[in-house]
């Protein structure tokens, strides 16, 4: 045991004396806060999309059409179609769209009204300018049909969905936004981290081995220890990392970010902030969200104009209010178990990479089949997890299967899981790292030893049942 | 001598190793006395470095046993050994201080008497100055040196070296052939493997010879010498010498330049080095007699011819 010790401190001190391992600690926070206000600033000029409406129908309706968050409806000037466009194509800065309502365009024809743009129009914004206008369309139908104009203001019904979490005590408010943004932040942390200091681990491992120190290194120690070492010291280079880069954000957007904006512009950035944030919220909550956050809760108004992503409208409504809503507790627990066991698990087949192959150049064909589950695990998550169902069968699955388990469940974890699932699941991660830790130790200690030798799958496979 | 009459510090018993294709090592037996330097000799493939991964524990035998002063070899016996293995390596990218420290607290040492050890190695060396450097910016030979002080510096009682002079100049290689055996004066046991069988013949009391995973021979140098002598003298001289006597074997005779000679001859049992040498002195200007004394790689050779017949020879001595 003490020797392991040793090499753990080994292998943490000298990543962590490193020069790059201090500049990546101080420059990422940095980076992330200063394009953050830099995205922030750009979106601040950057009001709703004009959409020029000419109206050849003599209905009236260019004047129905109400403007929203996204939208800002304006008359197009010029006398013809013609000149209309031509004007659309000359203005600065260019409008989004011109919408023609052509001459005879009656008010049962389900088509009729054309949207012109300088190449394609983005689908959502095609969406909302259907909105409007059918919004438009059926409030002229409506008082055509003889109902009076306060009839209609007083029946239309404008319902704010809430939607309650029953597994938290209390059903509190439920915010899908933040929950999404969470959701998000971690498991990408989960999949850079793994992948990142996994590859480290190998190259670790390679390093030693066309150093050619192995020999002395097993002489002394056990290649099951000086693999664990090795596994186990760079994982507190990571967590160290991920503390600094934590602080660090936290630092720089309560206490840098405001300084440097004038009262005006606090807003947005508080808003766009708010992914580089989250991640630090989503960990650091418990500690900072009893105090009252003036930046992110004071722009609220102002952050609705810029705030298109969900994790900025999250913020917009106040972050550390919306993170309320989630099970903080099982998010922060969840995360480091499910992290630190996919790093191992993951880590300790990166070890074995890196022991059965001379120079890093061979370990691109090995590397295939660690990499490729750990690449569809989060592609696959977003789209089953985010943008599907969280709680559905694949997401169920891909939750409870060691390889992607650390990735999906991390993703699933804001939304709330079920005890069992993760007991199951949990359980399962630790059976699959030890699985593949036995399996790699077993690879290592003959690939560290061999020389000079183009490894195959077949050889590796048979290396797992030497004896002593 | 002192070896022979000392309870081994390590004996080999009946070893047997073999890897996926072949055999590494087939029914060894050792014993390594304690305070000699002892020659694992063979040539390339012959085994030897599989037996050094078997006493360092780096592998384990398939069968039978080795013993560290009469102990069943166990992980407690790595802070006893010290070993340098034949591909030399350190960390590239660790200061030479902090280097050697790792590799001494991971053999056992503690902090503090790592460094003061240290301290005193480097300085004997004198290569204090290098403490702080990083290994990548020393020569080859430097970190040679460095590479043996970390195989010395948990001042083990066995000390196991892989073709210790490849790779030292001759100057380092002097440096390194003092610090041994004066090592071997403090109580410490060496074990020399190599191909090369000269390099170490005139410093080692007891050898081992390997050949084709088997021991051909062991024993002490100087009784291996006797035991393969063949009460041959060579003679040098001037004149012109012609032997015609019932006694005396001419096996080889050379003419050299201004009328002088060189010859290998063999007495018959019963004569002495004096009558041949009564009988040259009638003849000839003698200005060399010596005893023939056959060369470990000679008798190697001729060991192998007669317990393997069917190896090459050639092949083997290379």
């Amino acid at each position: 045991m003490d020797k392991i010790w040793l090499v753990i401190q080994r292998e943490y001190l000298t990543r962590v004396r490193k020069k790059s391992f201090l500049i990546l600690s101080l420059l990422a926070p940095l980076l992330l806060v200063g394009a953050s206000i830099l995205i922030a600033k750009i979106n601040a000029s950057d009001g709703p999309d004009t959409v020029l409406v000419r109206d050849e129908s003599g209905l009236g309706l260019s004047s129905r059409l109400v403007d929203t968050d996204e939208l800002r409806f304006a008359p197009a000037p010029g006398a013809t179609l013609a000149e209309t466009q031509a004007a659309y194509e000359k203005a600065k800065p260019q409008p989004a769209a011109l919408l023609v309502f052509p001459a005879g365009y009656a008010l049962d024809s389900a088509s009729g009204p054309r949207l012109l743009a300088k190449g394609n129009v983005p689908l959502n914004r095609q969406s909302n300018i259907r909105k409007a206008v059918n919004k438009a369309v059926s409030e002229l139908r409506l008082s055509r049909s003889g109902i009076k104009p306060e009839t209609i203001a007083g029946l239309r019904a404008d319902v704010q969905l809430t939607a309650i979490n029953l597994d938290e005590q209390g059903g509190k408010r439920n915010n899908v936004a933040a929950t999404t943004g969470v959701a998000y932040l971690l498991s990408i942390l989960v999949y850079f981290f793994i992948f990142i200091y996994g590859v480290q681990v190998m190259r670790g491992v390679s390093e030693e081995k066309s150093s050619r120190i192995m020999e002395v290194m097993i002489s002394s120690i056990k290649p099951f220890q000086l693999m664990m070492g090795k596994i186990l010291g760079i994982a507190g280079v990571v967590l160290t990392q991920f503390g600094l880069w934590l602080l660090l954000t936290w630092g720089v957007t309560t206490l840098v970010v405001p300084l440097l904006l004038e009262k005006g512009q606090r807003a947005p950035v508080a808003a766009t902030a708010a992914p580089a944030r989250a991640a630090a919220a989503g960990i650091a909550a418990s500690v900072e969200s009893e105090r009252p956050r003036p930046v992110a809760t004071g722009g609220s108004a102002l952050a609705e104009t810029a705030g298109q992503q969900a994790a900025q409208q999250a913020a917009s409504k106040g972050l550390f209010a919306a993170l309320d809503g989630l099970p903080i507790v099982t998010i922060i627990g969840g995360f480091l178990f499910f992290f630190f066991g996919g790093y191992l698990l993951y880590s300790a087949l990166f070890a074995a990479i890196g022991s059965a192959v001379d120079d890093q150049t061979d370990a691109q064909q090995f590397m295939l089949p660690v990499t490729i589950p750990l690449i569809l695990s989060y592609v696959v998550s977003i789209n089953v997890i985010i943008n599907g169902d969280p709680n559905g069968t694949l997401a169920f699955w891909l939750s409870i299967i060691p390889f992607t388990s650390p990735i999906a469940m991390v993703m699933r974890l804001p939304f709330g899981v079920p005890a069992w699932q993760l007991l199951l699941s949990g359980s399962l991660l630790v059976l699959g790292f030890l699985g593949t830790t036995w399996m790699a130790a077993r690879i290592y200690r003959v690939g560290i030893l061999m020389y000079g030798k183009k490894v195959t799958y077949k050889e590796l496979s048979k290396w797992m049942f030497y004896k002593g | 001598m002192l070896q022979s009459d000392q309870p081994p510090i390590l004996e080999a018993i009946h070893v047997r190793k073999a890897y996926a294709n072949h055999v590494a090592l087939e029914d060894l037996s050792l014993a390594i006395p304690e305070g000699s330097i002892f020659g694992l000799l063979g040539p390339n493939g012959a085994g030897k470095t599989s037996l050094i991964r078997i006493i360092t524990q780096i592998t384990g035998a398939d069968s039978g046993e080795i013993r560290f002063r009469g102990q069943r070899l166990n992980p407690s016996h790595a802070a006893e050994i010290g070993y340098l293995p034949e591909e030399r390596g350190l960390y590239k990218k660790m200061k030479v201080g902090e280097q050697l420290l790792y590799l001494a607290q991971l053999r056992g040492l503690s902090r503090a008497d790592a460094a003061q050890r240290i301290k005193q190695w480097l300085s004997r060396f004198e290569i204090k100055e290098w403490a702080n450097k990083n290994v990548e910016d020393l020569s080859k030979g430097m970190q040679q040196k460095v590479q043996f002080i970390a195989t010395v510096l948990h001042d083990p009682k066995l000390i196991i070296l892989d073709e210790p002079f490849s790779g030292f100049d001759p100057i380092n290689a002097n440096l390194v052939k003092d610090e041994i055996l004066e090592l071997r004066r403090q109580g410490a046991t060496i074990i020399f493997s190599t191909h090369r069988m000269e390099s170490v013949e005139e410093m080692c009391d007891s050898i081992a010879l390997i050949n084709r995973s088997r021991k051909v021979l062991d024993g002490p140098v100087s009784q291996i010498r006797n035991q393969f002598k063949t009460d041959t003298y060579e003679v040098e001289g001037k004149g012109k010498l012609v032997v015609y006597h019932p006694d005396f074997e001419v096996i080889e005779h050379q003419e050299r330049e201004n009328g002088f000679f060189y010859d290998r001859i063999k007495l018959h049992t019963g004569t002495t080095p004096n009558d041949l040498l009564r009988y040259l002195i009638t003849q000839v200007e003698i200005h060399a007699f010596r005893e023939r004394i056959p060369s470990i790689n000679e008798i190697f050779i001729q060991r192998v011819k007669e317990t393997m017949p069917e190896t090459l020879v050639e092949e083997m001595s290379q």
